[in-house]
């Protein structure tokens, strides 16, 4: 058995005394604080005991009771309390007071935190009728508890003197031959220096309680991250920091025109997936790409990089064709019509492009069919006829989202043309079961046509050589590689890159001269011809792999499109194309647990936002909050009055109106001077590393983890606040005054970083505050380079503008009446949906069972639609769970008979997935 | 919170007399008044259903065994509850490391700090993304051991440990 222990560290104390005193044979090794013994703890931890079958006792106490079971002694109850009481009550006392005597010099506020513990452990020796704690003799309780104490009775300390009995059952213990020994061994030294090495490696206590256990959950993860600790010399360095204020202040330049690669600098270029023109974006969509390009995009400025950021609307395909039908316009007019929406709706959420342009334009086109050409020339594109699906009625080959039917790989009912949302598997149409025309619903025909492929296999080797490195060096988001990895091991066939359609970039190839190109082949083209729209030295982004690095957003539905297929065409296309290096999707945003549906009436889409009287800015911080990063999440609209009123109102807008609000106040609007105490440079170090934090996710792009640090800072600064009361020390004597005015200054300063922090998030609010505090332009680039510096840019003196409050609070009742008018139409309709659902299916799948009772059908109809409403009232009603339960079970009851009623098998009814129409 | 753990482990433990607790102090330590007098703190307490409930296994069987099994239910007490967003980190990347060839936290049989590590570590393990539940895969392993051992859950709800079913780059 072999014992480590390192010098200067009470709990060896303990463990060497119970060695000494139950004289169990064990080597004992003095080791450095920093050795990591214990192989997988990720923090040193001493003692260490190695057992004779090779496990490790790291706890100190479980070591000491170890040394006295092997000799012999027979645990019991008592034993255990004690050291319970040892290491939950006691150590966190402990270590608050060491960390004050011993690294602070207060002695004597040390011995006042220990007042608690001792006059319990008092008590408890008064009452005993033995001279130690448990029995006659010295059990592992008297030990454990000397080594704990040792540090501050045995330098005969002021606390002492009023606790008689502690004191004389600490001087029999210290009168030990084995204690004495051990603190020989262990603290060789004299007072309490000895131990300075030793306190400066815990982590220092937090003087707010532990969390509360009972909120672990969601609710708390705000508060938890509150309680981190800050040590000595982070404490130090922050202070350090601070006194360097801005420094030599650069003027933001004004965006050049064009923003151009720049030799020397980080040079990116983002994307985000380009929204299909005829489709009015909902929540969803512009958090997947564009809201979250956008963060990323300010973030990138404001560290000083040089980003370009190109976005634009798809318009090509047969669904703008259709729609150009229905409104009796050309498909360029309505692509006109509605790329105009959507820019309006991007600026109306700030989301700041450096260019929104647009596929349906020459240099589309031109690009498109230079690629084209470049792959045929080298041989990677094949010739085949295909079997297509032509629908009568309609007279045309349908597009693969014009016909749905059931998944060939997981018998998914509505698998569209080309994916199943189901199982995300790319399908053929013709492989489709039971296909049927989304326009008429007749079943279409199956006719041959001759179309060119992208021969992906011959690419794949040089695809997955790219893959391999710029997986490993970017930050792909662990969806998207494993969505990538998931499509090389299925092994990848050739990809039909043509269309028989005539709204699209037209083939150039004599023999396909009526063709145009596949969607997926031409629209991720569409960043190339944006941005050359945006400048004619578009190459110098996009064939500059060396200077630039390439970021696309998307949602996961987009990635093997961005990963694979276009890769692929650049690959093979072999004109030095910037590829991409870092691949961010999200997951999906349901709304208020169901999906957004546009034909159903379900969400809440871009062009309505505005309509709601809720500020762009308050959209996009909620949007950001709730992004679906690692996991598909909901939107909520009692989430969202939640979060503005508690995060934005409560926590951040009034930490900041009161931090301006002081000054102008109390100190005639200039920021007074600061003289820094312990607990000033605990909060600067506090804010310091959740800055650093923000940063780090950031250059992640894990926006909405940064967000919660932003968050983290305003809760700092708050409680900082709060505890120190400037509103009453203020009207103080001298020194009240002096600390009303430290920590008014303080707190101006901490608004100012986090007016910096949030400007990608909510760009109008950062502003205002901007103006508010009058803050001078350097800030930004002072505190946001490098690894993040939290500086005091609003120095004594400096003239602040005028305070006014940042947000407003969203009422219940405005929420309710919001929520009724866009989620009003799913309540109304899912029930008649539901029941509608089934005849049409029915008769679609062929199979009409006899037995079908239409009679009987349209009663139950009418009962499971009216059962339906009873068990949404009673949810909304937020009912007993047992109550909503049992309705339930009626309700399926009923649903089962209906479907047995219109002849259908009842078992796959899940109503609400049923057709729609 | 802590009393919910105890009437859950009470049930475990088959015991047909449920106690009444109460708590003490800020950090609603649990209080049980028995013959003796009154037991303080979650782990004198659990220990003692335990020797009610004849399980001394539980404890551990071997002194090396019952010193395993401390140190382990200190380690809950003391490193999981009340723990910041960081050390939550440490803590998962410490056990599954730790975990990595093992069943149960002490030798070779479920103990009682399985259950109460369990206990603590839920509100941890609630939280992680999937991709998280994969990279602390022995943890999770250990997770859902615990979550179908019989009769231990009770008053937690399970965590889906099956994957999401958009990973289809996962392995099962």
């Amino acid at each position: 058995m072999k014992l480590y222990i390192s010098e200067g560290n009470p709990h060896c104390l303990k463990v060497v005394a119970a060695v000494e005193l139950t004289l169990v044979q064990c080597d004992v090794q003095c080791v450095n604080h920093e050795e990591r013994v214990v192989p997988f703890l990720s923090r040193p931890a001493l003692p260490a005991l190695l057992l004779p079958s090779g496990g490790h006792l790291f706890s100190s106490n479980a070591i000491c009771q170890y040394l006295f079971e092997t000799s012999g002694r027979k645990p019991n109850p008592l034993i255990n309390q004690w050291l319970e009481w040892e290491t939950t009550e006691l150590q966190p006392a402990l270590l608050q007071a060491l960390h004050m005597a011993v690294l602070q010099g207060k002695a004597t506020e040390a011995s006042k935190i220990l007042q608690g513990p001792l006059s319990y452990l008092d008590q408890c020796l008064s009452k005993g009728t033995t001279p130690c704690l448990t029995e006659e003799s010295v059990s592992v309780v008297d030990v454990v508890l000397w080594g704990a104490l040792h540090p501050f009775l045995s330098d005969s300390s002021p606390a002492l003197g009023e606790w008689k009995c502690v004191q004389a059952w600490f001087e029999r213990l210290a009168g030990e031959k084995a204690c004495q020994a051990a603190v020989l061994k262990v603290l060789p030294g004299k007072g309490l220096e000895v131990l300075k090495p030793f306190v400066q490696r815990q982590p220092a206590p937090a003087s707010s309680q532990r969390r509360d256990p009972q909120s672990c959950n969601s609710t708390a993860s705000e508060a938890e991250d509150a309680v981190r600790v800050v040590s000595e010399e982070e404490m130090e360095a922050a202070a350090l920091t601070w006194s360097r204020g801005l420094t030599a202040c650069t003027e933001p330049p004004e965006k050049p025109h064009p923003i151009l690669p720049q030799e020397g600098r980080r040079n990116l270029l983002l994307t985000s997936a380009l929204p299909y023109v005829n489709n009015v974006p909902h929540l969803g969509n512009i958090i997947g790409c564009v809201l979250s390009a956008d963060v990323f995009a300010r973030y990138g400025r404001l560290r000083g990089w040089n980003v370009l950021y190109v976005c634009g609307t798809d318009e090509y395909g047969t669904a703008t064709e259709n729609k150009a039908r229905e409104e009796g316009l050309t498909p360029q007019q309505i692509c006109d019509k509605y790329h105009a929406v959507h820019a309006e709706i991007y600026s109306w959420f700030q989301v700041d492009f450096d260019f929104f342009g647009r596929t349906t334009t020459p240099k589309q086109t031109e690009i498109a069919q230079d690629i084209f050409w470049r792959l045929h020339e080298r041989g990677f594109l094949l010739e085949d006829t295909v079997e297509q699906l032509r629908c009568e009625g309609c007279r045309r080959f349908l597009a693969d989202r014009f016909v749905e039917g059931g998944c060939p790989h997981c018998s998914y009912p509505e698998a569209r043309g080309d994916q199943c949302d189901k199982c995300g598997k790319l399908i053929n149409a013709v492989e489709l079961k039971n296909p049927l025309c989304k326009v008429c619903s007749k079943t279409p025909i199956i006719q041959s046509s001759k179309h060119l492929f992208l021969d992906l296999p011959k690419l794949e080797s040089q695809l997955e050589q790219w893959l391999d490195k710029s997986t490993a060096a970017g930050d792909w988001t662990p969806n998207a590689k494993q969505i990538t990895r998931s499509w090389l091991r299925d092994g990848l066939k050739p990809r039909c890159i043509t269309r028989d359609l005539k709204w699209g970039t037209p083939v150039p190839h004599p023999d396909f001269k009526d063709k145009v190109f596949y969607v997926w082949f031409d629209a991720p083209i569409g960043y190339l011809s944006i941005t050359a729209n945006y400048t004619d030295q578009w190459e110098k982004w996009w064939k500059n792999p060396e200077q630039v690095e390439l970021y696309n957003f998307m949602a996961k539905d987009n990635v093997p499109f961005h990963s694979v297929v276009f890769p692929s065409s650049l690959l093979g296309a072999q004109d030095n194309y910037t590829l991409v290096n870092h691949l961010v999707a999200t997951e999906y945003l349901n709304y208020e647990d169901t999906k957004f549906s546009k034909s159903r009436g379900v969400g809440v889409f871009g062009d309505m936002a505005k309509d709601t009287g809720v500020p762009s800015d308050v959209w996009r911080f909620y949007l950001l909050y709730v992004r679906p990063e690692g996991q598909d999440s909901a939107f909520s609209w009692a989430d969202m009055a939640l979060k503005n009123n508690s995060e934005l109102l409560n926590n951040l807008g009034n930490f900041i109106n009161r931090a301006g609000m002081f000054v102008t106040k109390f100190f005639e609007g200039c920021v007074p001077a600061m003289e820094l105490l312990v607990e000033d440079k605990t909060l600067l170090a506090q804010v310091g590393w959740e800055l650093r934090q923000y940063i780090s996710l950031m250059d992640k792009v894990k926006i909405r983890d940064g967000l919660k640090h932003i968050l983290n800072i305003s809760r700092h600064g708050n409680q900082y606040i709060q505890v120190n009361e400037p509103w009453k020390k203020i009207k103080g004597g001298d020194q009240d005054r002096q600390r009303a005015g430290t920590v008014t200054g303080v707190s101006v300063n901490i608004a100012c970083l986090l007016s910096v922090l949030l400007q990608p998030y909510v760009p109008t609010t950062s502003r205002t505050i901007r103006e508010q505090l009058n803050a001078p332009a350097a800030c930004v680039s002072t505190m946001l380079h490098a690894g993040g510096s939290f500086v005091c840019s609003l120095p004594a003196g400096h003239a602040i503008g005028t305070v006014s409050p940042l947000f407003q609070k969203l009422e219940a009742d405005q929420i309710e009446a919001l929520k009724k008018k866009f989620g009003g139409q799913q309540a109304q309709k899912v029930a008649p949906d539901a029941a509608a659902a089934a005849a049409p299916v029915a008769v679609n799948d062929g199979v009409v069972v006899s037995g079908a009772d239409p009679e009987r059908a349209k009663q139950l109809m009418q009962a499971v639609a009216e059962q339906g409403d009873k068990v949404r009232v009673l949810k909304g009603q937020k009912a007993e769970k047992a109550a909503i339960t049992l309705e339930v079970n009626k309700l399926l009851d009923l649903k089962k008979q209906l479907a047995l009623a219109e002849g259908k098998s009842a078992e796959p009814t899940a109503p609400q997935k049923g057709k729609k129409k | 919170m802590a009393l919910k753990e105890l009437s859950s482990l009470e049930k475990f433990l088959g015991l047909k007399k449920h106690n009444k607790y109460s708590t003490q102090g800020d950090n609603k330590v649990p209080v049980l008044q028995s013959n003796n007098g009154p037991m303080v703190g979650l782990l004198t307490v659990c220990s003692h259903l335990v020797n009610e409930a004849k399980r001394p296994e539980l404890l551990g069987t071997s002194t090396e065994h019952r010193a395993m099994v401390h140190q382990w239910l200190e380690y809950r007490v003391t490193k999981v509850d009340g723990c910041t967003r960081e050390e939550a980190k440490t803590v998962l990347k410490d056990l599954n490391l730790y975990l990595q060839d093992k069943v149960y936290l002490a030798g070779n049989c479920f103990t009682l700090a399985d259950a109460l590590m369990y206990y603590g570590l839920h509100p941890l393990v609630v939280d992680l993304a999937v991709h998280e539940k994969e990279h602390y895969v022995n943890v999770t392993r250990w997770f859902d051991h615990l979550q179908h051992y019989p009769r231990l859950r009770h008053h937690l709800c399970p965590v889906v440990v099956l994957r999401n079913r958009v990973y289809i780059g996962g392995h099962h």
